[in-house]
């Protein structure tokens, strides 16, 4: 159903450029900023203490987790709409980069957690729906990933992706008033209130632009990765098919 | 598309009534899940009739999931699902039949469910509006949901591991909803329930939505 063959399509010809050798050189250098502010020049925190640390990877993470989502989402509908491959491989590389940053939340938000609330995981509701969201990525890479044809796979899979937001959307909410009902206002909320001390919010926001800078080049290649992955597949097919084709012509020939 | 609905529906129906595989096999189930649930939580410590709401809910998911196999494996042996398609009916209303089935099928095994927690667990039953209410909307979204990611994992092999893995976590606000109204209705406080059940009709309406644009497509594919 792809109205152009990938032949004709111009799309990448390698995982790298220079654009992106520019890019992947700016995150390597805003990752550098950020340890040096993250770790050494800003204040412990006046009640956490060094842990307050983990917040400028932590936040940042997560943030741009939702933002794969969002890519997923909006590439889906394009695909089901204008049958567009590009938009569908968008899709895939936000769910698969989304997928890493939300493991990386949880961890970092685990590890938060054991010493400023002394245990890993609490029924908070922003950790029970970033929990949710995470098997909500599986499962759209599980479809993204059958074993079956392209058009199969990346057709289910733009129907989970397509719903992907409005789940996330139900599951937050849900979750906010489980948790809300039943007992007082999320412990995390603390960690974030508005008091943040000047150079504590210089590194959150030096973390911002290093967690987002790698999101960036991460997507751009885990898409030019799998377009190159696509093409050699479809190109192995029609090799394959030219040679069965010829075996059949030397059949004939002989007696 | 609402004719075409009642013809998969009642097409459906038909085989469930005929194969028996509903009446002997799923509902047993769903009778033993109640049982286990009693070895794996004590029935002297009276924490299953604390734990009923949930409990019942957890029960119907399960069972409803082999329902749910079930419609969708009934269209792909013997080319079935070539033949739905050429069958000239509207998706939308194969989506909305199937529903339907599903549906009717949900609220047998809860009203079997129900009384199997009435009696089992001795919990008293109060709130019957809220009850009933939160039943019908809840199985609305169980059975829209599970059409749509079913149709998603049908004719694949990895369908009876696939289904649980993309289903459950979508279903957890349901689960989460349904729980808390039923709470409610058991504690007498139902207005504490009424929110849960606007946001299961949410549910109920995008997977509608959903499914009647998106069936077309998922059926289009070879």
């Amino acid at each position: 159903m792809i109205s152009q063959t990938p032949t004709e399509v111009t799309g990448p010809t390698s995982t790298s450029s220079r654009v992106t050798r520019v890019l992947g050189f700016l995150a390597l250098v805003s990752l550098g900023v950020l340890v040096l502010f993250g770790l050494i020049l800003s204040p412990p925190d006046a009640s956490q203490g060094e842990a307050v640390r983990i917040m400028y990877i932590h936040v940042p993470s997560a943030t741009v987790a939702y933002l794969g989502c969002f890519l997923t989402t909006i590439g889906s509908i394009v695909y089901l709409w204008r049958k567009s491959q590009w938009w569908e491989l968008v899709a895939y590389a936000g769910a698969e980069v989304a997928t890493l940053f939300t493991v990386i939340t949880l961890v970092t938000g685990m590890l938060w957690g054991r010493p400023t609330w002394g245990v890993y995981w609490v029924w908070d509701a922003r950790l029970t729906s970033t929990a949710m969201l995470l098997l909500l990525l599986l499962g759209y890479l599980a479809v993204r990933r059958l074993p079956a044809d392209y058009e199969v796979r990346a057709k289910r899979a733009a129907i989970v992706g397509l719903l992907l937001v409005p789940n996330v959307m139900i599951v937050r909410k849900s979750v906010d008033w489980w948790r809300t009902l039943h007992q007082k206002p999320t412990l995390l909320a603390n960690g974030l209130d508005s008091k943040i001390e000047g150079l504590m919010l210089f590194s959150l926001f030096t973390g911002f632009i290093a967690i987002s800078l790698v999101f960036g080049w991460l997507i751009v290649h885990r898409f030019r990765l799998a377009w190159l992955e696509e093409q050699v597949e479809s190109e192995g097919l029609d090799l394959a098919i030219a040679e069965r084709r010829a075996e059949a012509l030397v059949g004939e020939v002989a007696p | 598309m609402i004719h075409d609905a009642f013809l998969v529906a009642g097409k459906d129906l038909r085989l469930e009534w005929r194969s028996r595989v509903a009446l002997n096999q799923v509902a047993p189930f769903a009778l033993l899940v109640l049982v286990l649930f009693a070895f794996a939580l004590d029935p002297d410590r009276g924490l299953l009739e604390k734990a009923t709401p949930g409990l019942y809910w957890v029960a119907v998911l399960f069972s409803g999931l082999l329902a749910l196999q079930r419609s969708f494996s009934i269209e792909s042996a013997d080319g079935n699902r070539d033949a739905l398609r050429l069958s000239g009916l509207d998706p939308a209303g194969i989506f909305l039949g199937k529903v339907m089935a599903v549906g009717v099928q949900l609220l047998a095994l809860e009203i079997l469910l129900g009384i199997g927690v009435a009696v089992l667990y001795t919990t008293p039953i109060t709130g019957w509006i809220l009850l009933l209410v939160t039943a019908m909307v809840a199985t609305v979204a169980i059975a829209a949901a599970g059409t749509l990611y079913g149709v998603v994992a049908a004719g694949l092999r990895v369908r009876e591991t696939l289904l649980p893995l993309l289903l459950l976590p979508v279903l957890a606000p349901v689960l989460i909803g349904s729980t808390r109204a039923f709470e409610a209705a058991l504690g007498g406080t139902p207005s504490e329930g009424w929110p849960w059940v606007g946001l299961m009709g949410v549910i109920a309406v995008l997977y509608i939505v959903a499914g009647v644009f998106g069936f077309g497509p998922l059926m289009e594919e070879s």
